[in-house]
């Protein structure tokens, strides 16, 4: 038995002293107003008053904290992208990552597993060396495995010939992990609020206050606070949230959607991705195989799930594992995801001085969480926007000068 | 005392077929039921209590609601993992094992656990095991060893699943009084009704529930409707069905067996009825416990006499019903402890006074006591209630081994939920109720507040009649609503009870108790979302059928707020378990086939995916694929080959404003080219990012015959539609890709080929020159002719009705055999358009790639005043590009051979990737494009590619096309 659980055993007063604090009334003003309460708002809070020391700080979330895609994602982590910038980025996440149930003081559940982007073309193969060769360039471990790999390392996956599709080979990611997405949520809201943080649920920001091309303050339902610098977090209402500030984003956003089956005795380590097929499948550490593909066909403001979406997903899953055609479905469930036109997130300054863009997260935003906060937190308490985030600044559309990630990101989110 | 259960006579069970027994094996042992039980009732009747074990504290568990709706009875039955032992029916050899135990579902070690319980506090895994860091692995595989339910069999046989449509006027769902009324009122006026029950029988609680203090009025209100229902043939009935979701615009999957309906109906009617709701008590999930509409069941369904001596609770008459069906079944009842401190007077209580059981007023079971090994109830321990959810232990201590719960009940929501309606907190009958329906949706029966049987009746009658005239058909005037609802009273608005030692459980999925919520409420997961996913609760195999409701009510206490204000979780589909297989079906995946398929597989071809296409690779043994493909594309270069390219796409143009349409989808100039040519296409997206290319064809002043990728033809259809939707030229735009089978006849014998098969056009240089399109009859079937150089050598593409490819390439091929023609795959093909340096879109170009950067400067009009993507390449024009597609070769061949994407590496930058790349058999050398530095692109220029294994090899910029740079050979 873990040291940990006897000491909370033993513990008298168990459970002892909140681990979210209450949520205290509205100050008239902050120093800076985080609008969204999801990983990334709440990542950047803490590493805000960890790293910087920048404690009035106020995070205000519409509903619940992690309740938009950090808690509807599949909690998927890898650094295996194909541009030299987005492997830089996503590898510092990584790194975040692996140490981050120790940072938190919370078991955020990060399991390594091994991720494995299966090829069915041959399109798809040089795609997979493609990344493995920018990866290993950047020290990030990738590398193509053939069919005889596959049989070795995934034992249980079908690789007959005579199916639709059959797998050619694989991008093989030994550092791909999992972890419990509420976790991390959860883990950044506590100890950012141990700091004096502020963390304010069912506050919606419904205006923000721009004078001379400077944010000011926001308007929210509970009312008016003043602020020095903000930044919205708002994955699917990004858009939105850019129009109140008057701007537009190249942004569209499209409903992703996933599933879960019943918890089954372990059987799957490693997490599978099929970009023909447009599947991905893991199992989690409670047992449920998480199961998702890519993203609704058409952009809509909304998260209900379809039926055409799940029939076409377990169709593909049995072409990889036909063995669990008796395994029951649980539940089903959707996101809004806000998509830019080179599957890369956009990040750092806006046109109006003071607030600060993190979005663009289509369906890649959870793996980031650790990194985006750090860097964002970084930029926003030293005006200074760092090189790893400068590829993903909201100018790039019109400099012509993306981030192209679609090979790595449209389906293996 | 011990618990035994056995078989009850005749009259009760009336799902069983005596007449049939049926042997299965449970946990190894043999056991005998009768067709028509469940695996959980013959288990019942076999004396068998326990069915699996528990998620957490692996604790026995056994049925609690005979319906489906908790996770106690899931089983593995053979292969199958996480089964319903209460829904699904035996059959001859089941082999059946509980679930979740390690050695035997009698011994479980980690039973252990319950005994640490205090060591393991809701969310222990957050707080623990990962310090030091190098520990965590073993504790992860150690608790995903002890999570997880059922065992999956990697080597399980794909069973056998299909699909199929129905479409309906009005689908009622639930067949019970208010079901079954709704179907035989819509039917009066409607074209089809289907009527779903997940049951084996239809008649809802009038199979097992009692309305009388005789017992008689639920046979008779049943008999009454299904006499009804028979002399409608417009109701089609489906028992044994699921209706396993609500998805936009009335999309229903219905699950029966191996079969996935999906049903679009004009108007839903839900009569979905309600969950009974178990209480939370010290002990309240041991075998043995259970809802009081489980006993009726087990009572009046399968025979089942589910314990010897049973203690009830009540809170509402309901329970009294449940006392005297279970005095009927021989069941001692030792007591009624009623939760209401003053229950009022009613039928089925009156009733059961008469039997002389002792009733307790005010007073809750407030502990279960285990029997040895905690594999049932010995006895029970009550408690005075003295406010919400605390009662006062009292010295009364009754021994039972049953325990029957009717307390109250909570809405069947979640189809309606999922269709877009919504609930509110009703205080008055402490329920959810309906507030809003969506359109073409309507509720009848308990799930709309209509508990009592006349008031149920009445309003399925006014359900079916409000879904016809949602259609404008309704028959007659709106029924009358009168009848009391029965709503009010039945349900015990704080059914939780504390105590100081736990193991009162709220979600029996999960293991989790009232202090788990407590506690996570302390720490300051207060929010209800935040609730439930820091405890699990409802997350479980019953999705919260049974702890949801408890757990705002916890939450609500907690923050001395309204059940309102507190909020309620999302519903989401599927309503119930559903098997991957059935969601997958026959997994029909399209697979398209030109007209020449079966003679490529009769040429021995390999054949490979392209979009949805297959092709041929090569043709041939593929232990000698290199070989092959170097013949062919020998061949081609030297004598004449065939190749079929019907996947490629075809979009025909046509109408007055052809040329100035294409003019602006493509970059290139259209409106002066001549009739009888054609001209390449290149398209870019609005970005000026290259997305398609290919050639337009112009027969006439007003139509063009253009070819797009395979792969890409899609996507350029829907943008052509998209884009004239706002412009609006005159033009008719047409996807006839599949209409054309068409095959390049290629190499410097192809004219003597062809002029043996067409008549009726002059094929001379002259008459008909390289970029030349031509109507012409071929072996006698009308065809499009294009004279085209993709790779490199004179050809023709010979384009026919799909029916006739096969006599094409039949005619073709013997034709050709004297001339040594030869069949060629994709594979040559690629070699051979590669030493003419065309490039493929989506090989050589990626998502970002210009015309710019792939050198194509030719294919951009300079003097047309728009199309898609110019003003984006105008702009990039006066940019500098970073990167330039480039043709390289390899002369050294000791060097090891690149492979395509292998990265283009000066210093320690990544600077390219090699996008092509081929042994040239015709050039002698090795031969690719690859994208380069700017700077690096100038011919000459010795750039560094790394190879597998990290070894660097040394190409030099070269210009393109590599062979016949004058085109001499394609313009023969």
């Amino acid at each position: 038995m873990a040291f940990g659980l006897i000491k909370y055993g033993l513990s008298p007063s168990y459970p002892g002293k909140r681990f979210l604090s209450r949520q205290p009334e509205l100050k008239s003003s902050y120093d800076v107003v985080i609008i969204g309460g999801g990983g990334h708002g709440l990542a950047c809070a803490y590493y805000l008053a960890k790293n910087h020391g920048v404690k009035n700080v106020a995070v205000f979330e519409k509903g619940y904290i992690g309740g938009g895609n950090t808690g509807r994602n599949t909690a998927i982590i890898r650094s295996n992208y194909l541009t030299p910038e987005g492997v830089a980025f996503y590898d510092e996440s990584v790194r975040l990552f692996q140490g981050l149930s120790e940072d938190l003081d919370f078991n955020i559940l990060y399991s390594e597993r091994g991720h494995f982007t299966l090829a069915h073309t041959d399109a798809a193969m040089r795609t997979s060396r493609w990344r493995a060769e920018v990866n290993k360039h950047l020290g990030v471990n990738s590398e193509v495995v053939d069919r005889e790999d596959l049989k070795r390392l995934v034992p249980t996956l079908n690789l007959s010939e005579d199916v639709r599709y059959p797998i050619l080979g694989a991008l093989y990611h030994p550092p791909g992990a999992i972890a419990r997405h509420d976790a991390v949520a959860w883990g950044y809201a506590g100890r950012a609020a141990e700091m004096g943080i502020e963390i304010h649920q069912g506050t919606e920001v419904t205006g923000l206050e721009i004078e001379n091309g400077a944010i000011t303050g926001v308007v929210t339902n509970r009312g008016r606070v003043g602020c020095g610098k903000a930044m919205q977090a708002v994955a699917g209402l990004s858009g939105v949230m850019a129009k109140m500030a008057g701007f537009k984003l190249p942004i569209k956003t499209v409903p992703l959607q996933a599933c879960v089956s019943m918890p089954l005795k372990p059987f799957l380590d490693p997490i599978i991705v099929s970009g023909s097929l447009h599947v991905y499948i893991s199992q989690g550490s409670r047992g449920e195989l998480v199961m998702g593909g890519s993203t609704d066909p058409y952009p809509r403001y909304q998260t209900k799930s379809t039926l055409d979406f799940i029939e076409g997903l377990m169709a593909h899953i049995l072409e990889l594992f036909p063995f669990l055609a008796d395994v029951p479905i649980l539940r089903q469930w959707a996101g809004m995801t806000d998509m830019t036109p080179d599957f890369s997130p956009v990040m750092g300054e806006t046109p109006v001085k003071n607030y600060y863009i993190d979005s663009g997260w289509g369906t890649w935003g959870f793996k980031a969480t650790p990194v985006c906060g750090k860097r964002m937190a970084e930029t926003i308490a030293t005006g200074q926007v760092p090189a790893l985030l400068q590829p993903f600044r909201l100018s790039r559309f019109e400099e012509y000068s993306l981030v192209g990630e679609k090979g790595a990101a449209s389906v293996g989110h | 005392m011990t618990r035994m259960t056995s078989r009850l006579a005749e009259p009760f069970g009336s799902l069983i077929d005596r007449a049939k027994p049926i042997t299965f094996s449970f946990e190894g042992r043999s056991v005998q039921g009768f067709a028509g039980d469940t695996i959980a009732s013959a288990l019942l009747a076999s004396n068998i209590t326990m069915i699996s074990r528990s998620f957490k504290y692996h604790r026995p568990r056994g049925p609690m609601t005979m319906a489906g709706q908790d996770g106690n009875t899931l089983v593995q039955i053979g292969p199958e993992p996480n089964r319903l032992a209460d829904r699904v029916a035996i059959k001859e050899g089941l082999v059946v094992k509980g679930l979740n135990y390690w050695g035997s579902l009698e011994r479980d070690y980690f039973a252990l656990l319950g005994l640490f319980d205090r060591f393991l506090p809701v969310g222990f895994y957050y707080k623990a095991f990962y310090k030091p860091r190098w520990l965590w692995p073993f504790w992860e595989a150690v608790i995903r060893r002890v999570a997880g339910l059922g065992k999956v069999d990697v080597h399980a046989h794909h069973g056998y699943f299909d699909k199929e449509y129905l479409f309906c006027d009005v689908l009622v769902v639930g067949g019970g009084p208010a079901g079954l009324e709704a179907a035989l009122k819509a039917a009066e006026t409607a074209g089809e009704v289907i009527l779903v029950d997940e049951n084996a029988s239809l008649g809802g609680s009038l199979n097992y529930a009692r309305f009388d203090e005789v017992g008689a009025r639920a046979r008779v209100e049943r008999d009454r409707l299904i006499a009804a229902l028979d002399a409608r043939p417009n109701i089609r009935v489906m028992t044994d069905t699921v209706c396993n979701g609500a998805y936009a615009d009335n999309w229903y999957p219905l699950v029966k067996a191996n079969r996935l309906y999906k049903l679009r109906a004009k108007t839903a009617v839900f009569a979905t009825g309600s969950y009974e709701q178990p209480l939370t008590f010290r002990n309240n999930d041991l075998p043995g416990v259970m809802l009081g509409s489980a006993a009726q069941r087990l009572i009046k369904l399968y025979a089942v006499r589910p314990g010897q001596r049973a203690v009830v609770v009540a809170a509402n008459d309901d329970a009294y019903g449940v006392a005297l069906d279970l005095l009927d079944a021989g069941v001692e009842v030792a007591c009624v402890t009623d939760l209401r401190a003053d229950p009022p007077p009613a039928p089925l209580s009156a009733a059961l006074l008469k039997r002389h059981v002792p009733v307790i007023a005010g007073v809750t079971v407030y502990e279960a006591e285990a029997s040895a090994g905690g594999r049932g109830v010995c006895a029970v321990r009550l408690a005075k209630v003295t406010s919400e959810g605390i009662a006062q232990i009292m010295g009364d201590r009754f021994v039972c081994d049953l325990i029957a719960v009717s307390t109250g009940y909570a809405p069947t929501s979640p189809l309606i939920s999922q269709a877009g309606g919504t609930f509110g907190y009703d205080e008055a009958s402490a329920m959810l109720a309906i507030r809003s329906l969506p359109a073409d949706v309507v509720a009848a029966g308990s799930v709309n507040g209509a508990y009592a049987l006349d008031a149920a009746l009445e309003d399925g009658r006014h359900a079916g009649w409000q879904a016809m005239r949602s259609q404008r058909l309704a028959a007659g005037d709106e029924p009358r609503l009168s009848a009391e609802k029965g709503a009010r009273g039945i349900t015990w608005p704080f059914p939780i009870f504390s105590h100081p030692r736990g193991k009162n459980f709220v979600d029996f999925d999960e293991d989790i108790s009232v202090k788990d919520f407590e506690h996570a409420m302390l720490e300051g997961f207060e929010h209800v979302e935040l609730l439930k996913r820091f405890t699990t609760n409802g997350m479980g195999p019953s999705q919260g059928r049974a702890s949801s409701m408890p757990a705002i009510r916890l939450a609500a206490r907690h923050a001395k707020r309204t059940i309102d204000e507190t909020g309620t979780t999302t519903s989401r589909p599927p309503v119930t378990q559903v098997k991957i297989g059935h969601l997958a079906g026959r997994s029909f995946d399209p697979v398209r086939y030109t007209a020449m398929h079966f003679r490529h597989l009769e040429a021995g071809a390999r054949m490979m995916s392209a979009g949805l296409w297959l092709r041929p690779e090569f043709y041939g043994d593929p232990k000698q694929r290199a070989a092959l493909i170097t013949a062919e594309a020998k061949n081609v270069r030297e004598n004449v080959g065939l190749i079929d390219v019907s996947t490629l796409g075809g979009l025909d143009v046509r109408g007055p404003d052809a040329a100035e349409f294409l003019n602006r989808m493509y970059t290139f100039a259209y409106a002066k080219q001549p009739i009888g040519r054609s001209r390449y296409v290149l398209m870019t997206d609005q970005a000026g990012v290259i997305i398609d290319d290919g050639v337009a064809c112009r027969f006439h002043n007003d139509w063009f015959y253009v070819t797009a990728t395979t792969s890409g033809v899609d996507a350029v259809y829907r943008s052509m539609l998209w884009y004239n939707a706002q412009w609006r030229l005159k033009v008719d735009i047409t996807n006839v890709t599949a209409a054309y089978a068409g095959v390049n006849l290629a190499g410097p014998n192809a004219r003597k080929v062809l002029e043996k098969l067409c008549k009726d056009a002059d094929l001379s240089k002259d008459a008909f020159p390289y970029m030349g399109v031509r109507e012409a009859t071929v072996a006698g079937i009308k065809a499009l002719l294009l004279r085209v150089g993709f790779v490199g050598e004179l050809g023709y593409e010979i384009h026919v009705p799909a029916s006739r490819g096969e006599a094409l390439w039949d005619a073709l091929m013997i034709a050709g055999k004297e001339f040594g023609i030869r069949a060629f795959g994709v594979e040559a093909q690629r070699v051979l358009r590669l030493e003419k340096g065309h490039i493929i879109v989506s090989q050589d170009t990626d998502g970002l790639t210009t015309p710019w950067e792939a050198d194509m400067a030719w294919a951009i009009a300079k003097t047309k005043p728009f199309f898609v993507g110019q003003r984006s390449l105008e702009i990039q024009a006066k940019q500098k590009f970073a990167r330039k597609l480039v043709g390289f070769e390899i002369t050294d061949r000791a060097q090891a051979v690149p492979k395509e994407c292998h990265l283009v590496i000066r210093g320690t930058e990544i600077t390219g990737r090699v996008t092509s790349i081929a042994d040239s058999t015709s050039l002698g050398k090795i031969i690719g494009m690859a994208y380069v530095a700017a700077d690096q692109s100038e011919p000459g220029t010795t750039i560094d590619i790394r190879v597998d294994g990290g070894a660097m090899v040394k190409a030099t910029v070269v210009k393109m096309p590599f062979y016949d740079p004058d085109a001499a050979r394609q313009e023969l």
